[in-house]
Parts: structure tokens; C-alpha cells; sequence
């Protein structure tokens, strides 16, 4: 009945034997992917999971022969019997965008940005098809009512740059499923988008794939978003693929020690059972002095009638030791708040109180010393060190503006002492930032906004560029080190089910307001206001049959919301 | 990079292998070394570089000349055993003048083109760093003097004040300093962003520390490669200027001096004063050029202007 066993019977549509990839870089040979042997049959859903590196990007690229200059596949991939492998450019070029298509991960890019919408997804179908111009240009009207654009008429003579991210995915897949493609591979589809868009985009995906018997390979490292759309799953780890199987046995019954290692990882979203009621809200009695404090604060970026409010009305509160999640959407706002209570962005309105002091009324020496109280780790962990310095030099470096008396006998144990704190090797005092990995790096990052032992932390999406399994140890040294040091900390991030494990308090932006505070556990089990209510709703966890009822309340709630959804 | 493993993926996820078995062991220096050799012509260039350097400031103890005095015995030489290039029309010997005028030309060259580049570099990071309408104030002053031609300027100045080489030095500084400027001015604002400054910056670190430590080193790439194409542009321009007579005096001269003096003569036949002077000046400003390539490729920064 399922699609699964329907297809269950077909001849795979996508097969993939003994596929290997190896890149010749500067510095020699490197084999990216070796023995993939996998199939997907029409009508079914393949997730190919994996880390950064594993090489699942590599997988899809190769099965589209689109694989860059310096790679050399090897091994077989055929797409509806034909060979990709071995093919001449000619052959892939016909093949691909009619009997297979790809949906990349970055709608902003993978769109051509001086041309209509219409007019991109019109060459696509004539690129294959013997049709006039005009009847392409409705054709590709049709396709964008399919992708669920509203007013496609209108909206098919629009620029990439007019439409939002969630629509510009859109259009991506309608450019896919131009020609009704057998094979649909999707490269981290959904990565690039909210939360609340990634689930439309997937729904959309679902309906359009399902009904036709589209096969999709699926590249993801989301396991909810596997879990929510893919029928069978590969995980694959440095180049291979260590575990096959149907998505309920490899999610809920892994068999892997890697597989197990990396569910163990996920940070898993803990939501209430449908009619549990709303506990009492119980407030600490006498809450001590706040170490950042933003009054009212807005936030207007550009002059004139074409200024942007970034921020309006925002007031928040750290207090002491705890920790206080920033989450939403991008554009919400959260970075701005938290850059704000930095000191880097100037409010327009309101005040900034940092350590019980105004940070924009005391004298510019005060400043500075309110300002050593303070760590900082963002988001990037390659563009948080300065390449041209050691991870000595990288850690010393608030020593050297505010410690400036201090000696490089006594500078250089302290590093290493900060070192050991964040669970790194003392070693690593005289590496480059180069040599170590993204995990590593944040950790970096972190010792160096300790080493002045501050009162406050704030965190600027600290683990969202890495892996789940790194996710999880930089968050564990954080805790520990909060444990032991006491610092506050002001933790922004769109993950909520990381902030939920890891923020006892919990402020939701939206458009640069607050939607609603309060404590971690009332607020994401027993939203108040519907947005977040929809965002909870909208993430995906990783367990299928969970997901399953999951999605199924999503839509029942957003039919019962009527036209709501846009 | 692991860019090159995961073409399909954002860098945001791409950064995270626990282990990166391509850069590791290899230091930047060491790609850097390996791309620019990798480049024929830059190679060439470096080399042709060090050989004139050689010829000009080395070569006249080997081969010693007299270039101050007139020496009437033996005005308008042809190439012969005793003098390989002839001799000119005040009786210099050729290959020894293009020793002397060399100094000149690759002094004043390699000078004026690190103090325009060093001009360029405070002017465009103070300008990037800023922001605002600093950066619109002194952006449009840079405009301004890119759309009068430097070489006018130089012709003018030159006319009126008949500088010596430390003089000439500082005008062609001056005048051609605007297009480093815009390089590092455009350098300067991606990196100003960039999340070690903006760290620095919030736990109270000053503005010199993040241009001096941050920025500037970080630019040093683009600053080298747009130093070596000044050196050239500084090269041609002292060329010009002393063409037309208003460079180094006599007995001084430079390469482009000798082509100027050599004009005349050229109808006559006595091609050793125009093509020795002519061919150093080609080949030079080629192998710099070449060499900026090189670095350019090396470094992996964008072109020039």
C-alpha cells in the first residue's frame, strides 16, 4: 500500500555500483567516496545522511555527472539504465533536467539572478522539448502554480531578488520537475531555509514526488528531515556507507555503532503531549541584579523612509548564572539583540545596562573595563580566529588589551591553562586555527572568551556550522565550564531544540520583536502565542512514526487556521 | 579546503570535518611557493628581476666605466671588443650607461612604487575602516585624482621644480598611490566584518589593534601583489618623465633619459643607443608585471584597479 512496497517490486530507477570518487587536489590524491553501491526505485524516497565530509554531496553530484573537473569517478552509476559514469558530455546533457534533476541547497545562488523566474524555468523545458516559446512561458506558469507560488502570472516575470527564500526553493523545483523527471536528486534542500519553510518545502516535495512515482535521492545531515520525508535511508561515514535500511529500522533501531553514536547526538525536541495542561508559572522570588539589561531597546538601520527596523520595543534580562536562549527565524532580530547588548550596534531608542551600568552613558575607560566582563563566540568558527595568528596568540589576545601589565611567562600559562578547560590539548598553543577542525576551532573561540574569566557569555549561534556529534561536545565544555565559572550566558540560536536542552530561560523574536519569554520549560512545551506554537510545530524530529502524527497535526492546524498560510 | 570535497555544500557545513587531511602538514607558505613557480612566466620574471638588479648596482664594479666626463676621443663608437655597446655621443661608454642609468630607473622604480602602495595602504584602510562619510570623503578625493592623469601631474610638477631622484621619488609616490588605495579600502571592508574583528572589537579592543593586527596583516597578500605592479607603473613613469627631459639631469640619466638622448641618433644608424635602453625598460616592467601575476595566483586575490 505504502509507496515503499509498491516500489518494493519495481526495477531500481537510480542504481549505483561500486560508484568511487577520487580528487586530485594540490596536495595530492584524496578518495572522497569508495564502493557506494546503493538503488532507489521509482516512487521511493533514498536519504543519504551523513557528516560534513562523509561524501554524500559527492554521491549525488556523481550520480548526475556533475562532478567538478578535478574528480575521477570510477565503478558504475546509471540513471533509467543509461550510464553516467562513462558518458560524454552530450549524453549527461540530454539526461539531465529531463529524466533527472537536481534541487540545490541555495536557492539564492542556484537561480540566475538577471533573469525573469518564468523565463528560467521556460529554457529548461525548451532546452528539452521541441515547444514554442509561448507555450513554454504557460508552461512554466502551471509549474509555479504547482510549487504553490500565489498569483503565478504576475510572479513569473519577477527576479530571483523579489522573492523570498522559501519561494526562490520554490522555483527551484519547479525548474526541476519541468520535465517530469524520473529521478529527483535533492542536495540539503531544505538547509538553507527557516524552520517553519523548511516544512512547507518538504510537504511540497512530498506531494509533487509522491503521486508521480519520482524517485528522490535525498542528501541530508537533518535527521528529522529524514525522518519526515524518506522511505529508506543510507548513512555513510568517510566515503562509505555503513548502514542501509528502511527508515524506521536505521532511525529507531540502528545497528551501527555510528549510526547509534550519531541519533545519540541529535539534540531531540522534547514536546508535550497533545491536552497535557500549561504548568503554573513559579517566578524566584527575588531575582538578583540582571549583568545585561535592554530597556525598550529599537533599532533603525538606514535613514529616511527606506530605514529598516531591525529591532523594536526589545527588553530583556540576564541574570547572573543562567542561561537565556534567543531563538527565531532569520530576520527575527536575534543576532541584532544580541550584538546590542555587545555594544557594537548602537540603539536608536531605549538603553543598554550592562553589569548595572549604562553601557552608552559611562565614560569611554569605564566602557572598556565593563567590557572585559565579557566573552564572545560567533557563528563562523573559520572566520572567528585570524588566520595569521597562533591559537596562542588568537587566546591571548583580550589578555593583551585589558591585561596589558601582564608577562608572556604568566600570558602563555594562562592560555595553556584555558586550553586544558575547554579540553583541548596544551599542545595546541603554537598550531595554527588552520590545522584544526570546526569543533576544535569553536572551542578556540570559547577559551578565548573565558580567558578573562567574564561574567557574561554570549553566543551567537556557537554550534550551528558544525556536526551533531561536535554540536554536542562544544555545548557539554560549555556547560561544564558554566558550571564551574558562573557566567551568564545569552545564547542565540534558530536550533530550539538546542535551546530547550541547554537555556533554562527562553525569548522568541519575531520581526525584530519579542513574541513571548519565559522559563525553557513552559514556554516550548506550552507556547502562548500561535507563532510559536508554529514554529514548534514546524521542526522535524527524528523519529519517523512520531514525525508521522506530527505532520499530520501541522496540517490538520494549518487547514483549521484557513487561509492563514500564505 | 574541504570545499573541494563537498562542492554541493554551504561553507557553514562544510567546516566541520573533525579532520582535514588536505591542508594539514601543508603551510600556506609552502602552496603559496609551490603555485607561484607553478607560474613559468612569473618565474622568469623574478629572475629577470634579480639578473637587472645585478647588471646595474653589482656590474659596474666588474665593469668599470667613466660616465661623468666628456670624453671626446671616442664620441659615437660602434659595438666593438673595447666598448661591447658602443659608445655615445659625449663619448660614455653604452653598456656601462645602461649600468648607471639602471640604478636610477630601478631605484626610483621600486621606491616610489612601495611609498605609493604604502600611501594607498593607510589611506584605503583608514578610508574602509571608518566607514561613513570619512570613507565617502576620502573615496571621492581618491575619484578625483584618478580622473586627472598622473602622468599631467607629474609632467607639471617635474616642469616646475626639476627634482632630483629623491624627488622624483615622492611625486611618483604621490601621484599613483589611488589605485592600492581602492584595493585596500575594498580589502579592508570584507575583513572589518569578519567575526575575529568583530570580537575583538566587543570585548573593548581598539581600533589600532584591529587595523595593525587584524586587517592589515590579513590584507598583506593583496598589498605585496599591488606593490609589484606599482614598482612597474613607477618604472614606466620615471621612463616618461625623463624622456621628455625633465628626469634625472646630466651627467645623471636613467633608462629613459638614454632613449631621449638616444633619439637623435637613432636616424643615423647607431641603433646601440636606442635599443639597449629601449629592450631594459621592456623587460623589466614585463617581469614585474609577471611577477605581480605570480604573487597574484599565489596569494589567490583578485586582479588589479
Amino acid at each position: 500500500m505504502t509507496n515503499a512496497e509498491r516500489s518494493a517490486a519495481a526495477e531500481p530507477i537510480l542504481e549505483l555500483r561500486d560508484l568511487g570518487v577520487t580528487f586530485t587536489t594540490e596536495t595530492g590524491e584524496v578518495p572522497a567516496v569508495r564502493g557506494v553501491t546503493l538503488q532507489v526505485r521509482p516512487g521511493e524516497t533514498l536519504a543519504l545522511v551523513g557528516e560534513s565530509g562523509s561524501g554524500k554531496s559527492t554521491v549525488a553530484l556523481a550520480s548526475i555527472g556533475l562532478l567538478p573537473g578535478n574528480a575521477r569517478a570510477t565503478g558504475g552509476a546509471s540513471v533509467d539504465g543509461e550510464d553516467v559514469v562513462g558518458a560524454t558530455e552530450s549524453d549527461l546533457a540530454r539526461l539531465r533536467g529531463s529524466t533527472v534533476s537536481m534541487v540545490f541547497q541555495e536557492p539564492a545562488t542556484a537561480l540566475d539572478p538577471l533573469t525573469r523566474v518564468g523565463a528560467q524555468i521556460a529554457e529548461v523545458i525548451t532546452n528539452h522539448r521541441d515547444v514554442p516559446a509561448k507555450e513554454a512561458a504557460a508552461a512554466a506558469v502551471d509549474l509555479l502554480r504547482r510549487v504553490g507560488i500565489p498569483d503565478p502570472e504576475r510572479r513569473a516575470s519577477a527576479f530571483p531578488f523579489e522573492l523570498s527564500g522559501g519561494q526562490r526553493q520554490r522555483v527551484v523545483i519547479a525548474m526541476a520537475i519541468a520535465n517530469d523527471p524520473k529521478v529527483l536528486i535533492a542536495d540539503e534542500p531544505t538547509t538553507a531555509l527557516d524552520v517553519t519553510v523548511q516544512a512547507e518545502i518538504l510537504d511540497l516535495l512530498r506531494d509533487l514526488t509522491v503521486g508521480s512515482g519520482t524517485a528522490v535521492l535525498l542528501v541530508t545531515h537533518n535527521m528529522g528531515v529524514v525522518a519526515d520525508f524518506a522511505d529508506r535511508v543510507a548513512v555513510m561515514l568517510k566515503g562509505e556507507i555503513v548502514e542501509t535500511g528502511t527508515v524506521e529500522d536505521v532511525l529507531l533501531r540502528p545497528t551501527h555503532d555510528y549510526t547509534k553514536r550519531l541519533l545519540a547526538a541529535v539534540p531531540r525536541l522534547t514536546v508535550a503531549e497533545q491536552g497535557s495542561e500549561r504548568a503554573g508559572v513559579q517566578e524566584s522570588p527575588a531575582p538578583p541584579e540582571p549583568v545585561v539589561d535592554l530597556r525598550d531597546v529599537s533599532v533603525l538601520f538606514g535613514r529616511g523612509s527606506r530605514a529598516v527596523r531591525a529591532l523594536d520595543g526589545v527588553s530583556l534580562v540576564v541574570r547572573p548564572g543562567e542561561t537565556v536562549g534567543l531563538v527565531g527565524e532569520s530576520g527575527s532580530g536575534k543576532s541584532t539583540a544580541a550584538r546590542v547588548a555587545l555594544g557594537l550596534i548602537t540603539p536608536s531608542e531605549g538603553a543598554v545596562h550592562l553589569f548595572g551600568a549604562d553601557l552608552h552613558k559611562t565614560r569611554r575607560r569605564d566602557r572598556r573595563a565593563m567590557r572585559s566582563g565579557i566573552g564572545v563566540v560567533l557563528q563562523d568558527p573559520v572566520a572567528s580566529l585570524d588566520a595569521r595568528m597562533t591559537v596562542a596568540e588568537c587566546i591571548a589576545e583580550p589578555l593583551r588589551v585589558h591585561r596589558g601589565r601582564m608577562s608572556a611567562r604568566e600570558r602563555a600559562s594562562r592560555v595553556g591553562e584555558i586550553l586544558e578547560r575547554v579540553r583541548l590539548p596544551r599542545s595546541f598553543a603554537q598550531r595554527a586555527p588552520r590545522e584544526l577542525s570546526g569543533g576544535q576551532r569553536q572551542r578556540v573561540s570559547l577559551a578565548r572568551a573565558l580567558v578573562l574569566d567574564p561574567r557574561l557569555l554570549v553566543a551567537d549561534e556557537p554550534t550551528s556550522a558544525l556536526d551533531v556529534s561536535v554540536q554536542e561536545t562544544v555545548l557539554e565544555v560549555i556547560t561544564e565550564l558554566q558550571d564551574e565559572l558562573g557566567f551568564a550566558c545569552l545564547f542565540v540560536s534558530h536550533d530550539l531544540a538546542v535551546v530547550q536542552q541547554f537555556a533554562e530561560r527562553v525569548v522568541v523574536m519575531r520581526l525584530g520583536r519579542i513574541e513571548e519569554q519565559g522559563s525553557t520549560r513552559t514556554t516550548l512545551m506550552h507556547p502562548e502565542t500561535d507563532y510559536t506554537s508554529r514554529l514548534l510545530a514546524a521542526v522535524p524530529v527524528a523519529d519517523p512514526v512520531r514525525q508521522r502524527q506530527r505532520r499530520a497535526q501541522r496540517l490538520a492546524a494549518a487547514a483549521g487556521g484557513s487561509d492563514a498560510v500564505a | 579546503m574541504s570545499a573541494v570535497l563537498q562542492p554541493g555544500q554551504a561553507p557553514g557545513t562544510g567546516a566541520s570535518t573533525e579532520t582535514d587531511p588536505e591542508t594539514a602538514g601543508v603551510t600556506g607558505l609552502r602552496l603559496a611557493v609551490r603555485r607561484f613557480t607553478r607560474n613559468r612566466l612569473a618565474v622568469i620574471g623574478l629572475v629577470v628581476v634579480v639578473l637587472f638588479f645585478l647588471f646595474c648596482f653589482v656590474g659596474p664594479f666588474l665593469y668599470s666605466t667613466d660616465q661623468t666626463h666628456t670624453l671626446l676621443h671616442q664620441v659615437n663608437l660602434a659595438p666593438s671588443g673595447s666598448h661591447l655597446l658602443g659608445t655615445d655621443a659625449v663619448g660614455h661608454d653604452e653598456l656601462g650607461r645602461l649600468m648607471f642609468g639602471g640604478k636610477v630607473s630601478l631605484l626610483v622604480g621600486l621606491a616610489a612604487g612601495v611609498l605609493a602602495t604604502v600611501i594607498g595602504t593607510l589611506w584605503g584602510a583608514a578610508a574602509g575602516y571608518a566607514g561613513g562619510w570619512v570613507d565617502a570623503t576620502m573615496m571621492r578625493v581618491v575619484d578625483a585624482g584618478i580622473a586627472i592623469p598622473a602622468l599631467f601631474i607629474l609632467l607639471v610638477i617635474s616642469a616646475i621644480s626639476n627634482p632630483g631622484v629623491s624627488g622624483l621619488i615622492v611625486i611618483i609616490g604621490f601621484v599613483s598611490w589611488l589605485v592600492p588605495s581602492r584595493l585596500i579600502r575594498a580589502e579592508t571592508l570584507t575583513l572589518k566584518n569578519r567575526d575575529y574583528v568583530l570580537t575583538l572589537r566587543a570585548i573593548g579592543g581598539g581600533h589600532t589593534r584591529a587595523i595593525g593586527r587584524h586587517i592589515l596583516p590579513n590584507s598583506i597578500s593583496t598589498i605585496v601583489v599591488a606593490a609589484t605592479f606599482q614598482v612597474a607603473d613607477a618604472i614606466l613613469l620615471v621612463a616618461y618623465v625623463s624622456y621628455l627631459g625633465l628626469g634625472a639631469q646630466p651627467p645623471a640619466t636613467d633608462w629613459g633619459g638614454m632613449l631621449s638622448a638616444g633619439l637623435t641618433a637613432a636616424y643615423s644608424g647607431r641603433w646601440w643607443l636606442i635599443l639597449p635602453p629601449g629592450l631594459a625598460i621592456i623587460l623589466v616592467v614585463c617581469a614585474f608585471n609577471a611577477i605581480g601575476d605570480g604573487l597574484r595566483d599565489a596569494f589567490d586575490v583578485r586582479g588589479r584597479g
